[in-house]
């Protein structure tokens, strides 16, 4: 029961973009598309899962003055193993997304679970809550990049469903925050409802 | 602590040496892939091409030519050309030229411009543009947009990444006559 609820807060209660706002910049840029946003939030599933074990693996060990740059040097590792494996094995998709997957280490998801969870708690419950939060965002990502594809290019998962160009702001930046904006106020208001 | 931070570094750099071994062979078979499939779209009939650099002008970087084969016989070039005056940035794209340094075809190698505006440029999902250089004589196809008295149709609402589109074609073609013009 425990697990399951360390489990399923990540994907909405406390999902990591929409009622924390936490990492909003990949968020932003690289939501252009379903398959976009799905790969990046994949990414970041799998170096929050094993960042999570592996810190609280450690947590004894690392002593409190050093537990930021250890905790660093952790996530930045598998970062970089994400990013080789992506190079090596998908690398259409590590071409769009491109600059972002570095960019993982310095996601406050990724720190802030480490920092708040998984040094305080166990391995089986800091990966389960990894894999929650992870599942949170990359669900955040792909309904995000979902909503701005079908708006801004007319397909959906690279599927044009109909001819021409669509809303293009919607590709662009501030179509971002527009989307961004929206997608939070309906699931606060859902969440608020379910808690009440 | 100075232990166990030392620790978790050797630890991490261990690991991280090996994926490193276990990637660096799918990464440069992704990456000469990637650059085989480009030369073979923009010179069709590739069997082997012989790569070489060749510095055209002081003022530009020094380009890279591919020479590609088929049964041994000279069946075109490709040109990797660029200009650093895209709208974000520099855009680096790939002419492939025929011995007679006509345009077989271009196509964008990398470019980050405005995604659904100047992204354009890349003609996987929009090839109306890159299409427009296809079977051209670069000495009668005037190698700029229509703003400036060329023969290129713009990409609607940017120009400014078309130019350097030409500008980066036109590069290739100068480049391609500097070096083959003297030899035939």
């Amino acid at each position: 029961m425990n697990q399951l609820k360390n489990f399923s807060k990540g994907l909405l209660k406390e999902n990591p973009i929409l009622i924390l706002v936490l990492g909003t910049c990949p968020t932003l840029a690289v939501t252009t598309s379903a398959i976009n946003g799905a790969g990046m939030g994949l990414a970041t599933t799998f170096v929050l899962v094993m960042s999570n074990i592996f810190i609280s693996l450690m947590k004894n060990i690392i002593a409190d003055n050093i537990r930021i740059p250890s905790f660093i040097v952790i996530i930045a590792t598998f970062v970089t193993v994400v990013d080789l494996c992506m190079q090596a094995y998908i690398p259409s998709l590590h071409a769009q997304l491109g600059i972002f997957i570095p960019l993982i280490v310095v996601n406050c998801i990724v720190l802030g679970r480490a920092e708040a969870f998984a040094s305080k708690n166990g391995v089986l419950s800091s990966a389960i809550d990894g894999l929650g939060m992870g599942l949170g965002f990359t669900l955040a990502l792909t309904v995000l990049g979902a909503i701005r594809e079908i708006l801004g290019s007319l397909s959906v998962f690279n599927w044009k469903f109909a001819a021409g160009d669509g809303a293009l702001i919607f590709v662009l930046a501030p179509g971002a925050f527009i989307c961004l904006g929206f997608l939070m106020a309906i699931v606060n208001k859902i969440v608020k409802k379910s808690n009440s | 602590m100075v232990i166990v931070l030392g620790l978790i570094a050797a630890i991490t750099s261990l690991l991280l040496a090996y994926v490193y071994t276990i990637t660096k062979q799918p990464i440069d078979d992704a990456k000469q892939i990637k650059l085989n499939n480009a030369i073979a779209e923009v010179v069709p009939g590739l069997e082997t091409f012989k790569e070489y650099k060749v510095k055209f002008d002081e003022s530009t970087d020094s380009l890279t030519f591919y020479d590609v084969y088929k049964n041994d016989e000279l069946i075109g070039t490709a040109v990797k050309s660029y200009d650093n005056n895209g709208f974000n940035g520099r855009i680096v794209i790939l002419v492939g030229l025929n011995p007679d340094g006509n345009i077989i075809k271009t196509v964008a190698l990398e470019q980050s411009e405005t995604p659904g505006l100047g992204a354009k440029m890349d003609n996987v999902k929009n090839p109306e543009f890159a299409e427009q250089f296809a079977n051209q004589n670069p000495k009668k196809f005037k190698l700029q947009v229509k703003k400036d008295k060329g023969d290129v149709d713009a990409i609607t609402a940017a120009t400014i990444s078309s130019r350097a589109y030409c500008r980066a074609v036109q590069l290739a073609c100068n480049a391609f006559d500097a070096q083959k013009g003297g030899a035939q």
